[in-house]
């Protein structure tokens, strides 16, 4: 990818887990790679637990990773780095209750962030500027919504807040890590459409984190299918969507109702969940429940199989 | 309809606020057949879970019920007293919460949570007993060693299914389930509702299934309610609430939700939020947000009007309806 803004090479965080005899690592990311380019959406899509947040965390510097490294605007980011960079890109989180100062007028922080990471923009100039943020994600009358406290505004006011505190620094990335789970869901399409716009609009990057298939599909360029920390599959949108090769992506499809379509069928045989990743041995983590396991899948892990340019996964099964 | 089971007239809730009481269920009314699967979808907020605690009188203060039948096989349960309720619990109705997390004993093992229940509501001997709680953990798929465990060493899915092998222990006519599968992911989610709907088939238990989210109930149930502001906007066969909603909301939630391997179309979602319900506007509940409003819609509150076996809360609609006749 020539213009890629954040390559992602190896990167791994393991965590010490369990007791003094049951010690062990947990391994939440196991040797991701991957790339974000600049102006497009990026969809990091998995059940709980398979790593999405490690990725961002690790991706904010709000930890360091164990092993691995990623190069963002051309810099190459090691341990120390990461550190100094904090919030070179910024994140959404998922809880638009939890992030937001309750006793401070929205204005406030946004107006702060400007300070900080706005040096161009003179003081006098702030609270237009401030203004200007809001009504790009769709908070309108600006001035108005600076003033309100977070409590007066609804989940999705503030997620789309959210989306303007992230703006102040004119990132080239954001995170944002399942920033309409929690939201319901006549108010969700706003919120995807916001970060539409601002790709389309503002040529930000996103990294769009979340366990929906579909609203993966509506709002990304590119897919990104984890399972139990490992990539199984990555593609352009319509390639994953429209023919997917790894047996957990089609199995994730398949358990999806679409209430815009007939039921499919489904074999109602599959009651697993995904492992947690304690010391794990070699092989394809998806192998135990895999119905094309064979028997090298859980001897050797399966390396990355091209099926295009965009293309990928990670399954011995895929033929290119 | 084969003969109902369960009949709600006009049922009403309020909860006491600082502001004065507010209407989180106004006027609910719906029949429910034998082993029938009744889908009630709706935003957070609208008085799904309220409806639900009505119905299984199971409301505490600040909420109350402000009037309202809830008929079940013919019994009023609204004029029972606790003891004569008791009995219908767990034997006729169960509840499966929301939060299995909330909703199982943390400090006690699955085990004996299936035999606290069967104990306060049978005589049956310890073989009994424990012969009972195999058997319902194994219609949910959950090996019987679990009967030791306690909820925290299952997953998230087997929590769930363990909450509705617990329900299914006295053999209810009526299992009542509160987002049973909002805390799941996707592949568990699936794999639980197909384990409702084969349950249901093989013991002919009727399901009150309430979510936010109607992708999850949208292949499973044989009829759907959507609820706005604590009313029935449109109850109908699923299917058609589905693919011909009536109600300009239905219509809204419908165009909110993108499809997976349909058409890929820019949809919009519904502007607005729900009217306050301590102090609801007078007209139609859903105006202030509804594009097609007008005059009459902004004064005056709409029935639920039938048209076969589709009812529908809206003038407009109304008026076409009566003029295509
Ligand atoms: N601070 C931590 N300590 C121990 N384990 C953690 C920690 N953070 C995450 N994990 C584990 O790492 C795995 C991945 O977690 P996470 O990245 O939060 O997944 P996701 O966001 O996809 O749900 C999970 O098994 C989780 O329990
Ligand atoms: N204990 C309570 N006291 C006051 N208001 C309540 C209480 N419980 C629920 N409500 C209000 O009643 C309405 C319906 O709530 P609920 O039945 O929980 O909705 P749902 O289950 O659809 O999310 C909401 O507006 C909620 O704020
Ligand atoms: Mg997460
Ligand atoms: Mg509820």
């Amino acid at each position: 990818m020539p213009d890629a803004i954040l390559r992602v090479q190896d990167l791994t965080r393991l965590f010490r887990v369990g007791g003094f005899r049951t010690r062990g690592q947990l391994h939440a990311i196991d040797e991701v790679s991957f790339e974000v380019a600049s102006g497009e959406i990026v969809a990091l899509v998995g059940e709980s637990g398979s790593g999405k947040s490690t990725i961002a965390r690790v991706l904010a510097g709000l930890y360091p990773a164990t092993s691995g490294s990623f190069v963002f605007e051309g810099k190459a980011m090691g341990r120390r780095e990461v550190r100094a960079s904090r919030g070179d890109m910024p994140m959404v989180f998922q809880d638009p209750f939890g992030s937001i100062n309750p006793v401070l007028r929205v204005g406030h922080a946004l107006l702060r962030s400007l300070k900080l990471h706005r040096p161009d923009i003179k003081r006098a100039d702030r609270f237009a500027e401030a203004v200007a943020l809001v009504e790009k994600v769709g908070l309108t009358p600006g001035e108005e919504v600076l003033r309100r406290y977070p409590h007066e505004l609804s989940g999705g006011q503030r997620q789309r807040l959210g989306f303007a505190q992230a703006l102040a620094s004119r990132p080239s990335l954001i995170l944002a890590d399942e920033p309409v789970s929690m939201l319901d869901v006549s108010i969700r399409i706003g919120l995807l459409n916001v970060m539409k716009e601002l790709r389309d609009n503002e040529g930000v990057s996103i990294l769009y984190i979340t366990h929906d298939l579909a609203s993966a599909r509506y709002v990304a360029d590119r897919m990104i299918v984890l399972y139990a920390g490992r990539i199984a599959e990555e593609g352009l949108t319509t390639e994953v969507i429209g023919s997917p090769q790894h047996p957990y992506t089609r199995l994730l499809m398949s358990s999806a109702p679409d209430p815009h379509l007939a039921p499919t069928a489904f074999e109602g045989d599959d009651l697993g969940e995904p492992p947690k990743v304690i010391n794990p041995g070699p092989g394809c983590r998806f192998a135990p429940r895999c119905p094309l396991a064979m028997d090298q899948c859980v001897v050797t892990t399966p390396p990355m199989v091209a099926l295009s340019a965009t293309h990928h996964a990670a399954c011995y099964a895929v033929k290119p | 309809m084969s003969e109902p089971i369960l009949q709600v007239r006009d049922l009403r809730v309020e909860y006491a606020t600082p502001a004065g009481p507010a209407q989180a269920v106004g006027g609910v009314s719906f029949d429910l057949a034998k082993g029938e699967f009744l889908a009630i979808v709706g935003e957070s907020g609208c008085g799904k879970s309220t409806l639900l605690f009505a119905v299984a009188q199971l409301l505490t203060y600040p909420g109350r019920l402000a009037g309202g039948e809830v008929l079940f096989d013919g019994v009023d349960f609204t004029t029972l007293k606790p003891e004569e309720l008791r009995l219908h619990r767990w034997r006729d109705i169960s509840v499966v919460m929301q939060s299995a997390m909330n909703a199982l004993n943390p400090t006690l093992t699955i085990g004996a949570q299936l035999t606290d229940a069967c104990k306060a509501h049978t005589e049956w001997s310890d073989e009994k007993i424990a012969q009972r709680s195999a058997e319902v953990l194994a219609m949910v798929a959950i090996d019987a060693v679990h009967l030791k465990s306690y909820p925290f060493q299952l997953s998230g899915g087997m929590r769930q299914r363990a909450m509705i092998a617990m329900a299914l222990l006295l053999e209810p006519k009526l299992v009542i389930m509160d987002e049973p599968t909002s805390a799941l992911d996707v592949v568990a989610q699936r794999s639980l509702m197909h384990q409702v709907e084969t349950l249901r088939h093989q013991l002919g238990f009727a399901v009150i299934f309430v979510t936010h989210d109607m992708s999850v109930v949208s292949h499973y149930s044989d009829r759907l309610a959507v609820m706005y502001a604590g009313e029935i906007v449109e109850l109908g066969p699923t299917r058609e609430v589905f693919d011909r909603p009536e109600h300009p909301y239905s219509q809204g939630l419908m165009e909110a939700f993108p499809s997976l391997l349909g058409e890929s179309k820019q949809l919009t979602g519904i502007a607005g939020n729900p009217p306050s319900l301590v102090d609801p506007p007078e007209g139609c509940l859903f105006a202030p947000r509804c594009a097609y409003a007008n005059d009459e819609c902004r004064s005056v509150r709409p029935e639920l009007i039938a048209y076969g076996n589709h009812q529908v809360r809206c003038h407009l609609v109304a008026r076409t309806r009566k003029n295509d006749a």
